[in-house]
């Protein structure tokens, strides 16, 4: 399966781990931010951390999808299900935490909310069920954005609308260099998201923040080769915008992608959990398809809700400010069997991985 | 797989009416949608959530692997040389 094995080979990585070191700087500290829940699985599933030397940090940014979704939304969900809507939800949205319900308490309640392995699931369930209204809780970034552009631009069955929850990568990347003690020196872009938007999306980060940004891929020696290629930069004084996941990353993207999401949403700001109202950051439903959105077909809209349960420290644990064990709540009160924080829900999320990694 | 956000590389096998079955390795074959993209039998995707978000490329991932080799080569091997300079 595409050399694989050759992606994870011990002794390239060895190498790779070698030239990280001696590119590093000797004294201060560098600190590197990813923004994928599967780059830190990577990171956390593979030790990589254990190979890096002390004068290299990396940092997890806010990219795990549905960590990220505000409770607002997930209420949003949870009340059109207890009104007797139909909610399909990908398996991960079930347990995130609402304000005081997740769509999974709602499920116990006695709503009917179906777990879907794609957008595409729940336009067969409302074309074999026609007397019931269904609703798809589309969560997620760029990669999962144009799959419900698509099913409603294919105008799906009139008894299913969505609840568009779509947020962007590169205005949270943004928000991070606005973070003034945050002090990332680079950044590693998410290429999933990007073999969708194009390197082009991150020029932004190089030109006017001067931070050197690396798109990667997901295997191992990807990460690794991406740390050491912002090392590089870095010690060359200069910021680039490099291209590590070439195999699937273009400079435009995937443009069918991009135009099916610009005829089905619109951009606009948007809030997201434990960060406040980001701009530019979240989709909507352009008017013309206001028929398939949940919101006004059900005339709900829920402005605000608790993003941060008591303790919980999700919110400085997603801008990569404290790391999971120093969040006192962690796998004491929040374990991954009873999550108190959406961190520890989502299995992109920092907590999470960790916890399941027995990172102490 | 019931998450959304991993992104799992699989090898077209058949393509018909906007769909593909799709080999995951192993044996493992599942029907995804190629709406949005432009790929052919025996090519690579990306599949995210039932749809195949992009084409990968063989080449270019032979290239990466040829270049991290060569890169890290051609350094070690400059290096030896610079020591070399050095020590004489």
């Amino acid at each position: 399966m595409l050399e694989h094995l050759r992606f994870r080979n011990p002794d390239l990585a060895k190498r790779v781990a070698e030239k990280i070191r001696e590119t590093a700087p000797k004294k201060d500290v560098v600190k590197i931010c990813h923004v994928c829940g599967t780059h830190e699985w990577t990171i956390t599933h593979y030790g990589l951390r254990s190979l890096l030397p002390s004068t290299v940090e990396v940092i997890a940014g806010p990219g795990c999808p549905v960590c990220v979704t505000p409770a607002s939304e997930v209420d949003e969900a949870v009340a059109l299900a207890l009104k007797g809507v139909v909610v399909a939800c990908f398996g991960d949205a079930l347990r995130v935490p609402g304000s005081e319900k997740s769509l999974l308490d709602a499920r116990a309640e006695g709503a009917d909310v179906r777990v879907v392995y794609s957008a595409m699931d729940a336009v067969h369930m409302a074309e074999k069920e026609p007397d019931k209204e269904f609703v798809f809780f589309a969560i997620g970034f760029e990669t999962t954005a144009p799959s419900t552009a698509l099913e409603v631009l294919r105008k799906p069955p009139r008894n299913l609308s969505f609840l568009v929850s779509h947020r962007l990568i590169p205005p949270a990347m943004e928000l991070l260099l606005g973070i003034g003690d945050l002090n990332i020196d680079g950044f590693i872009a998410p290429g999933h998201v990007s073999t969708v938007i194009g390197l082009k999306a991150y020029e932004v980060f190089p030109k006017a923040y001067r931070m050197p940004t690396v798109v990667a891929g997901f295997e191992p020696l990807d990460v690794l080769f991406a740390i050491y290629m912002i090392l590089k930069q870095i010690k060359e004084g200069t910021a680039r915008l490099e291209n590590e996941y070439v195999r699937a990353v273009s400079w435009e993207g995937n443009i069918k992608a991009q135009e099916i999401m610009q005829r089905a949403f619109d951009t606009v700001d948007g809030q997201w959990r434990g960060l406040g109202e980001l701009p530019s950051s979240t989709l909507k439903l352009k008017e013309e398809h206001a028929a398939f959105d949940a919101r006004e077909k059900f005339g709900i809209r829920i402005t605000s809700g608790r993003d941060i349960p008591p303790g919980c420290q999700c919110h400085l644990i997603m801008i990569g400010k404290i790391r999971p064990t120093e969040c006192p709540l962690f796998m004491k009160a929040c374990t991954p069997q009873k999550p108190v924080g959406a961190c520890m829900v989502g299995i992109e999320g920092t907590c999470r991985i960790w916890a399941k990694s027995q990172i102490k | 797989m019931k998450t959304m956000c991993l992104a799992i590389p699989a090898k077209v096998v058949k393509v018909q009416n906007g769909k593909a079955l799709v080999d995951f390795g192993e044996g493992v074959l599942r029907e995804v949608d190629i709406s949005l993209v432009d790929v052919e039998v025996g090519e690579y995707v990306l599949v995210h959530a039932g749809y195949a978000i992009q084409v990968l490329s063989r080449e270019e991932a032979e290239e990466t692997l040829r270049l991290w080799r060569e890169l890290l080569e051609a350094e070690s091997s400059l290096e030896t040389k610079q020591q070399r300079v050095q020590n004489a």
